[in-house]
């Protein structure tokens, strides 16, 4: 049987999770370890339950919280989908999160799957992952030596694998709030319409200056390599570069050529490949659309 | 310290809001507990990965897979089954509605879908097409193509206006 | 006492269904939610391997970790390993030789279903891996089990009418084409379980199953346990979708349970998690169907030569049947005086397949569907007039030299469903729109199609001879009626309108019939619940039966009251005077006559109309006792970045008959109809080494209702003579007629030609990339 323990504060979580004796494994909305632990019929010596902590939930605003200095909107790691996508603070600025949180699973898992868990699962095809990509978001992770702040882009080592030291947990994610007028875009190319797991899905926010230049420009991407990371070759096509078809073109042909996805049992090598380069192609045109 | 946050191997919560204490494996699927230990079978089991949507529950009033949840969680909590909505004698409208416009067929993803089904009418009291499509949409049915599933809805919101439901059989359109 | 109006009878309506109550509270009982007194639960070992010689099967292991546990091999079996069904080439359990992979070797029982998972895990399996047939290109090239040389055949058969050489020499043009479909899963929501009870050597077995065809298992039980037939139980406990999926597996998985339970002594469950029973039970068969048509340059066919390939997997199972209505429909809804047909099922080392809704027809008609929308493109004709031309009318024969009758309504569902969504103007505005090109700019492409088939109810051939079809109708105390049919009620409806239509043949309000469990032991055998057959044959014999029971009481009563039974009359449960004054009421009757020691049950038996012949040798005669006709059009959304397809809305024109109850009628077309739309887009297995890759439900992928169209459906009531209420069957006919109109949607909308199923995003990318594109058509604008 396993030993359960529901720690009372996040040091508490950190020092169970931290001692190899406890061999203790985190557990949130187990919408992921819930599946596996029954496929493969296996069971934990310890867990640790992280639902009830009140220093990972909430969603707030922090001025001066991030890196840069500017106001970031602050999400604890075991808010749920359904709170990130109804929450107005994230709907306000960060339109793209409310989007990708509504296309995680359907009603039932939103209300149980939480963001960290999300992150730190690490699959390739997370869904929040492409989006705060583009946001550029820290993350704040706590652990047996204690608090750091991290980029997220940086948090991704390889198929599974994340920076998290042993022990370590996801407290809370930083997201810089977009200056106003950043354009934000996202786009999933799932199995089906709802319950989908990602064959791509890709996040951008950039902003049009003044001069019609666009500057800022990241793009998110997922399921099209072993971690959800950044497309820079498609970036850089669009950076500093006017909104239209030639950019777009420009971008596009930069992010098939810097992504190597393979084929699976939801899709194939070249279809990913293909339509990543379509849907940079139309984020980019879109951005020349709405020029106004 | 560590004693002092262990759980104990006693879980309480409340099923159809009669109090349960329940003891066992923390990571137990509640939905194993509700069938197996409590005898509570209407939820049923379609797929264990949460992707069917056949064993929902309302777990404090939300829809959830309870294939998903482990007893460790349910500490506290308020679990609803499709045993605790209405008995045969005295159904629910949007039970009523669900067999009077043919949104049963074979049974088994039925009372998942009446519960999601009615926990969205208990917020929302005119949902439109495209909003009951995106919160039925974790669960799957294969009889009926959801035609009727969407019709029984329909009706239920239209008995409620007062307008009282559309008579079953209606919908036919003639050539 | 004042004399009553004559109630409108139940058929036609629609009232509640009576499982329906139980249903949408939990409070109906499924296999897994049985509890019985000391039962236990069973598990299966299966070798991974498509193809191998088993060298050994080691229980030890499995004993030493839970020494309680029982393990059972082939060598354990009473009688003949062999699953009761066409051929016997089905093993219980693989004794010598493996033919496909995750094919059971041995069973486990233990006292808890996780002890029994971890015991089966625990058997050693040692097998030497042969050499495997995985596809049917490989099959083609030689089957070992077949010599190495030639493929292995599982069945063959042909259909020809005149002289199709002579046609095709005769022809304006020749329009050749080929067609693929893949597997498909049913995905009931309830899994495959079964209970096995023995109650020993005297009293016998008893089967508790999730099934469709009693009569099947318990034939099967018989033969492997060598017990007389009225020893062997089996009954059907309600059952959470079938689809054909629940008509031959269970043979397998109920002989499991059973032979568990013989060998314990006490009951034994065997309920399959998901995962399980994706890669243990049948699918529907992968095809490859090629056409070589004539036609003349108006669009008249004038000769159809057609090869079928069906990939039967491992064994048998019922694949000859399957064939041989796919055969039958594979030309299409279309007349056509020089006709060959020839088809084969061939073996692969794969898991076998079996029945699933349609039972082939979908397969071939997808290929004549999509054929059809060729020719027309060739002839520069629209896909509603080429089919208008050649839709088989009243009086016309088909390719077994079978003439339709009065109730042939390809044309009127043809015309019903574009009318409705003005077909014709729309498809080709869309056409004219590709022909002038769109923007790239990410704007949705619409796209329209169509499709109609034909499907026949009922057993191919003299199927409905051999089987003579015995059903009932039991008189209770208080007037109450009971139907005693062993066809089931897996989700259709089967129970409501067996009520419905013994309710009108007998007098008797609807409330007062119920449906008898389907139980071996009890109720006579109505054959199996497949084929269409359900309402139209067995609800046919109730029909017979109830009306027997009407005439024997109103002969009662007519003797009571010194009247003559023919002037009386029994109208919604009250015998009537001529001058409508009520001489009894039924319920009053019943207990008399039950008291006066009459006899309680009426069985009647199926007796096709003499001139009704097939020759099965030559394939000539009447094929089936009537044809249901649907047309399809679909309206689709197609993303041109990543070529997701959106059905957006579908009109379903059915000839059905009669329609006894239209919302379940309406239900079974419209659940046909999104199992078949999505077959054509969505479901898809991928075979690795002869192992299916899409093995969960998070991979096998199935329509949420986000990805389902609004649906409209046509009810085209024009009743055929072949059954007493004029109903045809329903449940097979949508899912022959979605898949092609969905893919003949998406190319209106892309210019995209699929010849393969499904049209995933990922098939249309490498279509369009292959060239496989139309060109649009605006000659008729």
């Amino acid at each position: 049987m396993s030993r359960a323990f529901r720690p009372r504060s996040l040091q508490e979580a950190v020092a169970l999770l931290g001692d190899p004796e406890l061999g203790a494994v985190p557990v949130a909305g187990c919408t992921d370890l819930m599946v596996l632990d029954h496929a493969m019929r296996r069971s934990h010596r310890a867990v640790v339950d992280l639902l009830g902590l009140a220093e990972l939930r909430g969603i707030r605003w922090a001025e001066g919280g991030g890196s840069a200095g500017g106001p970031v909107v602050e999400i604890g790691a075991a808010s749920t989908f359904s709170a990130i996508r109804a929450d107005p603070l994230v709907r306000m600025h960060l339109p793209i999160l409310a989007e990708a949180a509504a296309t995680i699973g359907a009603w039932q898992i939103q209300n149980r799957a939480t963001i960290g868990g999300n992150l730190a699962n690490a699959s390739p095809a997370a869904d929040s992952a492409p989006v705060l990509l583009a946001l550029d978001a820290e993350l704040v992770l706590v652990g047996p030596a204690g608090e750091r702040v991290v980029p997220y882009r940086s948090f991704h080592l390889g198929y599974r694998k994340t920076l998290l030291a042993p022990g370590e947990l996801i407290a809370r994610i930083r997201v810089p709030v977009p200056v106003p007028g950043t354009r934000q875009r996202f786009h999933k190319v799932g199995t089906r319409q709802a319950q989908a797991i990602s064959k791509v899905v890709l996040a951008m926010c950039c902003r049009r200056e003044p001069d019609g230049l666009l500057r800022g420009v990241r793009f998110g991407v997922g399921s099209v390599a072993p971690v959800p990371r950044r497309l820079r070759g498609a970036e850089q096509a669009c950076e500093g570069r006017p909104a239209g078809a030639a950019t777009a073109e420009r971008a596009a042909a930069a992010a098939a050529a810097e992504v190597h996805p393979i084929d699976d049992v939801r899709s194939t090598a070249a279809y990913r490949r293909e339509v990543l380069a379509r849907l940079v192609r139309r984020m980019v045109l879109e951005l020349a659309a709405d020029a106004g | 310290m560590q004693e002092a946050i262990a759980v104990s191997d006693t879980v309480r919560f409340t099923v159809n809001g009669e109090p349960r204490c329940w003891q066992g494996e923390p990571m137990a699927r509640l939905l194993d507990v509700l069938r197996y230990e409590l005898g509570l079978t209407g939820t049923k089991e379609g797929c264990g990965e949460g992707e069917c949507g056949a064993c929902t529950v309302l777990l404090d009033g939300e829809p959830v897979c309870a294939c998903l949840v482990p007893m460790l969680q349910c500490e506290g909590r308020a679990v609803q089954t499709i045993e605790g909505l209405g008995g045969a004698d005295r159904l629910e409208p949007v039970q009523r509605a669900f067999v009077e416009a043919g949104g049963v067929q074979c049974g088994a993803c039925t009372p998942g879908l009446v519960l999601t089904a009615w926990a969205l009418l208990q917020r929302e009291p005119r949902p439109d097409r495209a909003r009951m499509r995106e919160a039925l949409a974790g669960n799957l049915c294969r009889c009926t193509g959801y035609e009727r599933i969407l019709r029984a809805l329909e009706h239920t919101i239209a008995a409620r206006q007062g307008g009282g439901a559309p008579a079953a059989g209606t919908g036919e359109a003639t050539p | 006492m004042a004399s009553t109006a004559a109630p409108p009878g139940a058929v036609g309506k629609s009232p509640p269904r009576p499982d329906g109550p139980a249903k949408v509270t939990g409070a109906t009982r499924y296999v897994d939610d049985l509890a019985l007194p000391g039962m236990w639960h069973g598990a299966t070992v299966r070798c991974p391997y498509p193809a191998a010689r088993l060298l050994r099967l080691d229980p030890a292991p499995a004993l030493a970790a839970d020494p309680e546990v029982v393990v059972l091999t082939a060598r354990d079996l009473p009688g003949p390993n062999v699953i009761q069904l066409i051929a016997d080439d089905w093993p219980v359990l693989a004794a010598e030789r493996v033919n496909h992979a995750c094919e059971p070797v041995a069973l486990v029982a233990a006292p808890t279903r996780a002890r029994a998972l971890a015991a089966a895990a625990r058997v050693v399996v040692e097998a030497e891996e042969l050499p495997a047939v995985l596809t049917l290109d490989e099959a083609l090239r030689g089957d070992p089990r077949a010599g190495g040389q030639q493929p292995l055949v599982l069945a063959a058969c042909t259909v020809e009418r005149g002289d199709v050489e002579a046609g095709l020499a005769g022809a304006d043009l020749i329009i050749e084409g080929s067609y693929e479909t893949g597997h498909q899963e049913h995905i009931y929501i309830e899994t495959h379980g079964a209970i096995g009870i023995w109650h020993g050597e005297e009293a016998g077995l008893e089967v508790i199953g999730s099934l469709q065809c009693p009569y099947y298992v318990h034939k099967a039980l018989v033969r492997l346990f060598g017990l007389p037939p009225e020893r062997v139980r089996v009954r059907q406990a309600p059952t959470g979708g079938g689809f054909g999926g629940k008509e031959d597996f269970p043979n397998v998985i109920c002989a499991h349970a059973a032979l568990l339970s013989r060998r314990c002594g006490r009951p034994v469950k065997i309920v399959y998690d998901r995962h399980e029973d994706i890669i243990a039970t049948t699918k529907r068969h992968p095809s490859r169907v090629r056409h070589r048509t004539g036609v003349r340059r108006d669009g008249t066919l004038v000769a159809q030569d057609i090869e079928v390939l069906l990939d039967g997997g491992a064994y048998v199972t019922l694949s000859p049947v399957v064939l041989s209505r796919a055969v039958l429909h594979a030309g299409g809804p279309y007349r056509c005086p020089n006709v060959r047909i020839r088809g084969r099922v061939l073996a692969t080392n794969t898991p076998p397949n079996g029945a699933f809704r349609g039972f082939g027809a979908p397969q071939t008609q997808f290929a004549a569907e999509r054929h059809m929308d060729r020719i027309a493109r060739a002839l520069g004709l629209d896909p509603l007039a080429i089919r208008e031309r050649n839709a088989y009318r009243p009086g016309d024969v088909t390719p077994t030299g079978q003439r339709l009758d009065a109730s042939t309504n390809a044309l009127e569902c043809l015309r019903a469903a574009a009318e409705r969504t003005r077909f014709r103007e729309r498809w080709r505005a869309i056409e004219r729109e590709r022909a002038r090109g769109r923007p790239d700019d990410g704007q949705p492409w619409q796209g329209i199609g169509l499709a109609l088939v034909w499907h026949g109810s009922g057993f191919t051939g003299d199927g409905e001879r051999r089987l003579g079809a015995r059903a009932g109708v039991r008189l209770l105390p208080g007037g109450r009626l009971e139907v005693l049919a062993a066809s089931t009620d897996f989700g259709q409806g089967t129970s409501a309108v067996f009520c419905q239509l013994v309710a009108d043949a007998a007098g008797v309000p609807l409330e007062q019939v119920q449906v008898h469990e389907p139980d071996t032991a009890a109720v006579p055998d109505s054959g199996p619940t497949v084929a269409s057959r359900t309402v139209m044959i067995v609800g046919g014999v109730l029909q017979r039966a109830a009306a027997q029971l009407r005439a024997r009481l109103l002969a009662f009563a007519a003797e009571r009251a010194g009247l003559k039974a023919e002037r009386l009359r029994l109208v919604g449960g009250q015998v009537l005077d001529p001058q409508d004054r009520v001489v009894a009421s039924f319920a009053e009757l019943a207990d008399a006559y039950l008291a006066a020691g009459g006899e309680a049950s009426w069985i009647a038996q199926h007796q096709p109309p003499p001139e009704i012949r097939f020759d099965e040798k030559t394939y000539q005669g009447t094929a089936y006792p009537a044809y249901g006709w649907c047309c399809d059009v679909v309206e689709v959304r197609v993303d041109p970045d990543t070529l997701a397809v959106r059905p957006e809305r579908v009109t379903i024109a059915a000839d059905v008959g009669r329609a006894i109850h239209p919302v379940l009628c309406a239900g079974q077309l419209e659940g046909g109809t999104l199992q078949a739309l999505a077959w054509g887009y969505l479901e898809e297995i991928k075979l690795e080494r002869g192992r299916y890759l899409n093995d969960r439900l998070q991979t096998y992928i199935i329509p949420t209702v986000l990805d389902t169209p609004d649906m409209e459906t046509i009810l085209i009531e024009n009743p055929t003579p072949a059954s007493p209420s004029g109903a045809k069957g329903v449940g097979e006919l949508p899912m022959d007629c979605g898949a092609p109109a969905i893919v003949a949607a998406i190319e209106n909308a892309t210019g995209i030609a699929v010849h393969a199923l499904p049209a995933s995003p990922e098939r249309l990318l490498e279509a369009r990339r292959a060239g496989q594109v139309v060109q649009p058509q605006h000659a008729g604008a």
